[in-house]
């Protein structure tokens, strides 16, 4: 058995793990239950908020401004591919738009190769966060604890967004019947437009946040991306709830099993999902039924 | 073009006789002969897929791994139990894969639509990291190597494999019952149904068919030819990668069967060959060949969702929500 402080600094790098996962099996989940898109692109963006962040960094010499900015780059990003590409697409067979998004993250995986090169950049953190804090009862990374400081406040705010404010109500309300928010006279384009926006600036903000530890590779976010698409299975299809315990579940899960039995690290996340097949089929938190 | 059409037509009425008399003059037409099998072996592989996906209207991502147990099931016997007879090769290919089509199918079939892709995407990367890890067995990251060259067994008959034109001919005959036997499954009734539920999964259900079990049944399928596929390029090459069972394979199969058209017979063939030659014209001149290709195949997807076979033939593989 590793000592106890062995096993609480993993419980701590598995919840930065999950972290990670949560910001994006939320943006896929939100875009997923407005649209029904599942977006494979999704790994592509993430990689290239890494990307943006190296490029920032270099540009301002603020971690800061980066932090912000390159999330909305990739947002921006994401809104051109919304409405140009995947609009076309609606109406079409939900595998539609999961084809074309293979389609546009091979185009981004390749093109950052040829921007940035093939090999992997680093992405300093700030120096502020460069060292490790004492909690008291472990030593911890300060940029590690950062990360989960920033992510819980960005999900306490995207609660608050979804449940108390207009457009909140709205996308909620799409997500559940897109037919009445049409006859109220709702222009769901928009909304459509917003919410991909908000999901892919989320995937942009875990490439950043994952940077410094990561750093920035062109091939990163696929593994990422099929990983989140677990995270979305066991936690159940359009729920956020479910995303949010799931990733956090899914990066105990990779945290410990990677202190125990190394090998199995990667193998454990598909025995989990395959396991939640088996036993509630709907992932833990879904609705059973839900766009399928 | 309506010429072009009349004769795809015409293919597309007899097409197991037109796959064997255009494949047997294949290799003589194209300029590089080791593609001529490649494009036999991955329109083995798309036509997999395009079984599950044209047909049965399910979206698989993770065909890697039928091709990917195909080839190291083969490899494996070959190599590591030295069965020394390429048949026990094949059919030990065939059953890992025909096992795991099994296995996977029963999982992934518990989620429908959207979910199902994800899952297939799932598994086939969890056989890659087991694969990856279980070096003893699959040689890891080095890929499986020291497959023996053996010759083929026919009765009194012995026939080499070594050569490219050998080896073509020996794919070709296998590729072609592969087409036969896929042929006998569209036209009984149970491909009937496979179309019944592409079009209209509800009313399969009222029509009294056990649809998942119809799925299950065409997701094997689908799954053997996939490792029929595997089995043959591991003969090929004498070497199974690793890399057989990641996404990529999973993405290359999808975009060949799209490019020639889903839910046409010939369409994964006249995909494969198309990706191809692609691939080798593009990567002599642009290093990042994969942005042209990943943007053809969007614009596929956007423009021309019937591929090039489905687009001649005026395909009447009509798409519907799953």
């Amino acid at each position: 058995m590793p000592e106890f402080s062995t096993l609480l600094a993993q419980v701590f790098t598995g919840l930065v793990l999950g972290m990670i996962y949560v910001l994006l099996a939320i943006g896929l989940s939100l875009i997923f239950g407005l649209m029904t898109v599942v977006n494979f692109a999704h790994g592509a963006l993430y990689m290239l908020g890494a990307y943006f962040g190296v490029f920032l960094l270099g540009y301002t010499r603020s971690f800061w401004v980066a932090l912000i900015v390159a999330p909305l780059m990739v947002g921006a990003l994401g809104l051109l591919m919304e409405r140009f590409l995947i609009r076309r697409l609606y109406g079409r067979s939900p595998d539609d738009p999961l084809l074309l998004t293979f389609g546009l993250s091979l185009i981004l995986i390749e093109g950052v190769k040829v921007f940035w090169g093939k090999i992997g950049l680093t992405l300093d953190p700030p120096r502020g966060l460069a060292g490790a804090v004492d909690l008291g009862f472990m030593i911890f990374p300060a940029y590690r604890l950062f990360l989960i400081v920033i992510t819980v406040a960005v999900l306490i705010a995207l609660y608050l967004f979804l449940g108390r404010t207009n457009i909140g109500l709205i996308i909620r309300a799409g997500s559940r019947d897109p037919l009445m928010v049409r006859a109220l006279g709702i222009d769901l384009g928009r909304v459509w437009l917003v919410v991909f926006g908000i999901g892919t600036a989320l995937a942009g903000l875990a490439g950043i946040l994952a940077g410094p530890m990561r750093g920035a590779e062109a091939e990163m976010g696929v593994s990422m991306v099929i990983e989140s698409f677990v995270v979305i299975v066991v936690g159940g299809m359009g729920s956020l709830l479910g995303a949010v315990v799931a990733g956090l579940l899914i990066g105990q899960v990779v945290g410990l099993t990677t202190l125990f039995v190394p090998k199995l690290a990667e193998i454990m996340v598909f025995l989990v999902m395959a396991v939640v097949l088996l036993v509630r089929p709907s992932g833990l938190f879904g609705e059973a039924g839900l766009a399928e | 073009m309506s010429g072009l059409r009349a004769v795809a037509r015409r293919i597309g009425a007899r097409p197991v006789l037109a796959f064997w008399a255009f494949f047997a003059l294949f290799p003589f037409i194209v300029p590089n002969r080791t593609m001529a099998t490649q494009v036999l072996i991955f329109g083995l592989l798309a036509m997999g897929f395009n079984l599950l996906y044209g047909y049965t209207g399910l979206l698989s991502f993770g065909h890697a791994a039928y091709y990917g147990l195909g080839a190291y099931g083969c490899g494996i016997a070959l190599a590591k139990l030295h069965v020394g007879s390429l048949w026990l090769g094949l059919a030990s290919g065939l059953l890992l894969a025909g096992l795991g089509g099994l296995v996977i199918g029963f999982f992934c079939l518990r989620r429908r639509g959207i979910y199902f892709a994800m899952l297939t995407l799932a598994f086939a990367q969890m056989l890659y990291f087991i694969a990856f890890h279980l070096a003893d067995w699959t040689g890891g990251d080095d890929g499986l190597r020291g497959i023996p060259q053996l010759t083929l067994g026919l009765g009194p008959w012995q026939y080499s494999i070594e050569t490219t034109l050998g080896f073509y001919y020996f794919a070709y005959v296998l590729v072609g019952l592969a087409v036969v036997a896929l042929k006998r499954i569209l036209d009984s009734p149970f491909g009937a149904v496979l179309r019944a539920i592409r079009e209209n999964t509800s009313r399969a259900v009222a029509c009294g068919y056990d649809v998942n079990r119809v799925k299950h049944l065409s997701f094997v399928f689908s799954a053997c030819f996939a490792g029929l596929a595997g089995s043959l390029d591991a003969l090929r090459l004498t070497v199974v990668p690793v890399e057989s069972l990641f996404w990529t394979t999973s993405g290359q199969t999808v975009m060949m069967t799209l490019l020639g058209g889903a839910g046409t017979f010939f369409g994964p063939f006249v995909g494969a060959a198309t990706f191809l030659v692609l691939e080798e014209r593009l990567s002599l001149v642009l290093e990042a060949w994969p942005i042209v290709l990943g943007a053809i195949f969007s614009a596929f997807v956007l423009f021309l969702p019937k591929g090039i076979w489905g687009t001649l033939t005026g395909g009447i593989h009509g798409r519907q929500s799953a």
